[in-house]
C-alpha cells in the first residue's frame, strides 16, 4: 500500500551527518558536528574518517550495516525491474495468465524495499496505489493492471499503464544509486514494513482483486527481517534481551506464516479463516512493538 | 394517591423530584405492606432533600428553546450519543408528527424532566424509561438535522433542500463502510453523563418507532470535567491536543461568520442552523503506538505535551508556518496536520469531536478506536470540503487514521418556545 502522504524528497530522510554514523554517545556526537560535511559523502569506508575512528571503538559505526542494507536495496530493486519487465511484456502480448502468474511474485522485490521507494516522492503512489488512494485520473500502477486481470480479466487497454509502470520502475532504479541511506532511515524502514502489513495486507485490503496478499504480507517481513539481521550484532551489544525478544517474535510470526507457503509462492488471502487472520496480526503487532524500540537502544 | 400528589404530576416534574416522590409520597401508590419501608430506606438514602435541592440548583441544565439549536456551539459536555435515523413515515404529516413529538420529550430531557405522564401508572408500560430518574439534566443538549436523502421527494421537500447539503465527494484514501454512513435525520445528544446520553437516544428511537429507524449510532467521550476541572484542551486517542485553533464561540460576529446559515444564504428555513460533518475516523493506535515521538510531533506539528505548535512553547501561540530550521526545512512540516488544516487560514470550522471506543475490530483483534469528528459550519463547500481534501491528499496523519463514516446533515435553526423541531422546513 502507499503511504497516504505524498513524501517529501528524500534529502530531507538523511542528513549527511547521520550517514557519517549515527553515534550517539557523546564522544562520538560531539566529533560528528566538527566532522566537515564533504567528508561524510559517497564515503564507502567509515575507517577513514575519526569521527568513525571514534565510533569503531564504542560499537556506534553503522557503516557496514548500511551498506549491506544499499547492497541489498539495489539487488531487489534489479530483480524487480527485472520481473516487471516479465510482467509488463506478458501484459502487453494479451497473455492474460502468464500475467497473472508474475504479478505477485514481481512485487515481491518491491515489498521487501518500500520504505526506500517511500522516501522517494512520488514513486511509490505510482507503483503501488489502490483505487481510491489517489485522485481517480491519476490513479496507474500495478494495482490498476491488477483490476483488469482479475476484475475485468482481460489485457485491454493496459498497453500504456504497463509501459508506465516498467518506466517507474526503471526510475526508482535509478534514484536509489543516489540515495541516502542511513540507520535511522533502515530502523524506521523496518517498523514501516511491519505497519504496511499490519494496515493492508493482513486485513485483505491490498491486493483486493488478485488476493495475493500473503505474497506482500511475506516480503514486508522479509524486507523487515534483513534489515533486522544487518543490525542485530549492534543490538545485541547494547540490549541482549530486546534483540533475543525480536529475534523469537520475527521466529513466530515466520512460523504462523509457514503454512500458508503454497510451492513458491502463497495460498489465496481467501483461504484464511477468520482466526488465522487474527492470529496474524496479533503475532505481528507483538513483534512491531519491540522493534520499534531498535532505533532508541541503537542510538540512531 | 392524594389530590395534591395528582395535581404534582400534571406539570413537568423533574427527574429528582420524581424520586422524591416515589421514595416518600408516592409510597401508598407504589408498593403496600413490608415493601415500603424498604422502598422508603432506599429514597432517603440515595435523595435526601437537602441533595436533591443543591443538585438542582446547580444543574438547571441548557435551555433546549432559543434562537440556535444547543449543543452547537455550546461547550462540549463530557459525552456524546450521536444518532442517524432513517424515515420510514410515509408522508409529511407523519414525520411533522414524530418532530412534534421528538420536541416535547426533548425539552423535558433537557430539563431534566421524565418524558410523558405515566411514569407512575400501574397498567401502562412508562412512558420514560427510567434510567435517567433521579439524575441531574447533565447539561443535556439534543440537536437535530436533516439529511440529503431526506429531500428526495418521499416528503415533497425536493424544492427546498439547501444547494450545498450533498454527501460529501470521494476524498482521496477514504474506506466508507455504508454501516457509518449518511442518514435522514440526525440527532447529536451530548452531556454530562454517559447514562443520560443514553437514555435521550433510547427514548427519541423508542418514540420513533413506526416513523423512523436507526441507521447507525456512535457513542463517543473526552475527559471528563471532573478529571480536568481546569477544563485544557482535550487530547484525542493520539494523545495530541485536539480543538486549540478552534474559533471564539463567545464571538458572536464570528460566530455568524463560520457558523451560523445567514438569511441572505438560502434556504430561508436554515437561517439561524449550521450544517454539520460527520466523519468516523479510526486511529491505527497500534501502528502510532510505535512510532517516534518526534514523528508524531512531525504529524500534527505541534508538541506533543504543550500542545504548542512545533518551534513555539505555548498551545496558543501564533502559529508560524514560515519559520525554518537551520537546514532549511519548515518547522511545522509541509505535511503535518496543523499547516495543512490551517491552510491560508481563509477556511474555519467549529470542531466539537469526540473519541471512540469501540472494542476490538473483529477481523485483526486489534482496537476500533478513533474520533468521532464532528464539525459546524455555515457552508460546507466553502469550509469543510476545502480543508479535508488538503488533508486527504497530504497529511502525514493518514499513515495512522482511516475514514470509515462519513455523513452530512443540515442542523435546523433553535426551536422556538410553542414550536417544533423543523417547524421552519415542514
Amino acid at each position: 500500500m502507499l503511504k497516504k502522504i505524498l513524501a517529501l524528497p528524500a534529502v530531507v530522510l538523511a542528513t549527511s551527518v547521520l550517514l557519517a554514523a549515527c553515534g550517539n554517545n557523546d564522544a562520538a556526537s560531539d566529533k560528528q558536528e566538527e566532522t566537515p560535511v564533504a567528508q561524510s559523502e559517497n564515503q564507502t569506508s567509515a575507517e577513514t574518517t575519526d569521527a568513525a575512528d571514534q565510533e569503531a571503538t564504542t560499537g556506534s559505526d553503522y557503516t557496514a550495516a548500511v551498506d549491506g542494507y544499499r547492497a541489498f536495496a539495489i539487488e531487489q530493486i534489479d530483480e524487480f525491474v527485472k520481473q516487471t519487465e516479465k510482467f509488463t511484456d506478458a501484459v502487453k502480448a494479451g497473455d492474460l495468465e502468464t500475467a497473472k502468474s508474475l504479478y505477485a511474485p514481481a512485487r515481491m522485490y518491491y515489498e521487501r524495499i518500500e520504505p526506500v521507494a517511500e522516501a522517494l516522492g512520488d514513486l511509490d503512489p505510482n507503483i503501488d496505489a489502490r483505487d481510491g488512494d489517489v485522485e481517480a485520473a491519476d490513479w496507474r500502477g500495478f494495482h490498476r493492471i491488477e483490476k483488469a486481470l482479475w476484475e475485468d480479466k482481460t489485457t485491454e487497454g493496459m498497453t500504456d499503464f504497463a509501459d508506465t509502470l516498467l518506466s517507474d520502475a526503471k526510475l526508482l532504479r535509478a534514484k536509489v544509486e543516489t540515495m541516502d541511506i542511513d540507520a535511522s532511515l533502515m530502523v524506521t524502514g523496518a517498523v514501516e514494513l511491519l505497519n504496511e502489513v499490519s494496515s493492508s495486507k493482513v486485513t485483505g485490503e491490498e491486493e483486493r482483486y488478485s488476493h495475493t496478499d500473503l505474497y506482500d504480507f511475506a516480503a514486508n517481513v522479509e524486507g523487515a527481517r534483513e534489515i533486522y539481521n544487518l543490525l542485530k550484532d549492534d543490538l545485541a551489544a547494547k540490549d541482549k534481551d530486546l534483540n533475543q525478544q525480536i529475534a523469537d517474535r520475527f521466529d513466530a510470526l515466520e512460523k504462523e506464516l509457514a503454512p500458508f507457503k503454497d510451492g513458491d509462492g502463497y495460498v489465496s488471502y481467501e483461504k484464511l479463516k477468520d482466526e488465522d487472520v487474527k492470529k496474524l496480526s496479533q503475532n505481528l503487532d507483538a513483534l512491531a512493538e519491540p522493534l520499534s524500540n531498535m532505533g532508541q537502544v541503537l542510538g540512531v | 394517591m392524594t389530590e395534591q400528589n395528582k395535581e404534582s404530576l400534571k406539570k413537568p416534574l423533574s427527574r429528582r423530584e420524581m424520586l422524591k416522590l416515589t421514595g416518600v409520597a408516592g409510597l401508598g401508590l407504589l408498593l403496600g405492606g413490608g415493601g415500603a419501608s424498604g422502598l422508603m430506606a432506599l429514597g432517603r438514602k440515595s435523595s435526601p432533600a437537602s441533595a436533591v435541592e443543591h443538585a438542582s440548583s446547580n444543574d438547571k441544565g441548557v435551555p433546549f428553546y432559543g434562537k440556535h439549536q444547543a449543543g452547537i456551539i455550546t461547550p462540549a459536555q463530557d459525552f456524546i450519543c450521536f444518532a442517524a435515523f432513517d424515515v420510514t413515515a410515509g408522508s409529511a404529516d407523519d414525520l411533522r408528527r414524530l418532530f412534534k413529538n421528538w420536541t416535547a420529550a426533548a425539552a423535558a430531557m433537557a430539563a431534566g424532566e421524565m418524558i410523558g405522564e405515566h411514569n407512575t401508572t400501574l397498567n401502562t408500560p412508562p412512558t420514560d424509561t427510567g434510567e435517567a430518574a433521579g439524575l441531574t439534566p447533565s447539561r443535556t443538549t439534543l440537536t437535530f438535522g436533516v439529511g440529503p436523502s431526506l429531500f428526495d421527494g418521499r416528503f415533497g421537500l425536493q424544492g427546498r433542500k439547501p444547494k450545498g447539503l450533498r454527501d460529501l465527494p470521494a476524498f482521496a484514501g477514504d474506506a466508507l463502510d455504508p454501516q457509518w454512513c449518511g442518514g435522514d435525520l440526525c440527532v447529536q445528544v451530548c452531556a454530562d453523563d454517559m447514562q443520560v446520553a443514553f437514555h435521550a437516544i433510547r427514548n427519541l428511537a423508542r418514540i420513533a418507532r413506526g416513523h423512523a429507524v436507526l441507521r447507525w449510532t456512535q457513542e463517543g467521550f473526552q475527559r471528563t470535567g471532573r478529571a480536568d476541572p481546569a477544563g485544557g484542551t482535550p487530547r484525542n486517542l493520539l494523545g495530541f491536543k485536539d480543538g486549540t485553533g478552534n474559533p471564539d464561540t463567545t464571538d458572536a460576529v464570528l460566530m455568524d461568520q463560520t457558523v451560523w446559515a445567514q438569511p441572505a444564504d438560502g434556504p430561508g428555513w436554515m437561517a439561524g442552523g449550521s450544517y454539520m460533518a460527520v466523519r468516523r475516523v479510526r486511529m491505527r493506535v497500534e501502528v502510532w503506538d510505535r512510532s517516534t515521538l518526534k514523528d508524531q510531533e512531525a504529524t500534527f506539528g505541534r508538541h506533543r505535551d504543550s500542545g504548542a505548535p512545533l518551534g513555539s512553547k505555548g498551545e496558543f501561540d501564533p502559529v508560524d508556518l514560515k519559520a525554518k530550521s537551520a537546514d532549511g526545512q519548515p518547522v511545522i512540516p509541509a505535511t503535518s496536520h496543523l499547516r495543512l488544516a490551517k491552510g491560508d487560514g481563509s477556511q474555519q470550522i467549529l470542531r466539537r469531536s469526540y473519541s471512540y471506543s469501540s472494542g476490538l475490530d473483529a477481523k485483526t483483534g486489534q482496537l476500533d478506536a478513533g474520533l468521532l469528528f464532528i464539525s459546524y459550519q455555515r457552508d460546507l463547500e466553502k469550509q469543510f470540503i476545502p480543508i479535508q481534501k488538503r488533508l486527504a491528499k497530504n497529511d502525514k496523519l493518514n499513515e495512522y487514521t482511516v475514514h470509515t463514516g462519513s455523513a452530512v446533515f443540515a442542523c435546523f435553526p433553535g426551536i422556538t418556545n410553542g414550536g417544533y423541531i423543523g417547524d421552519t422546513l415542514i
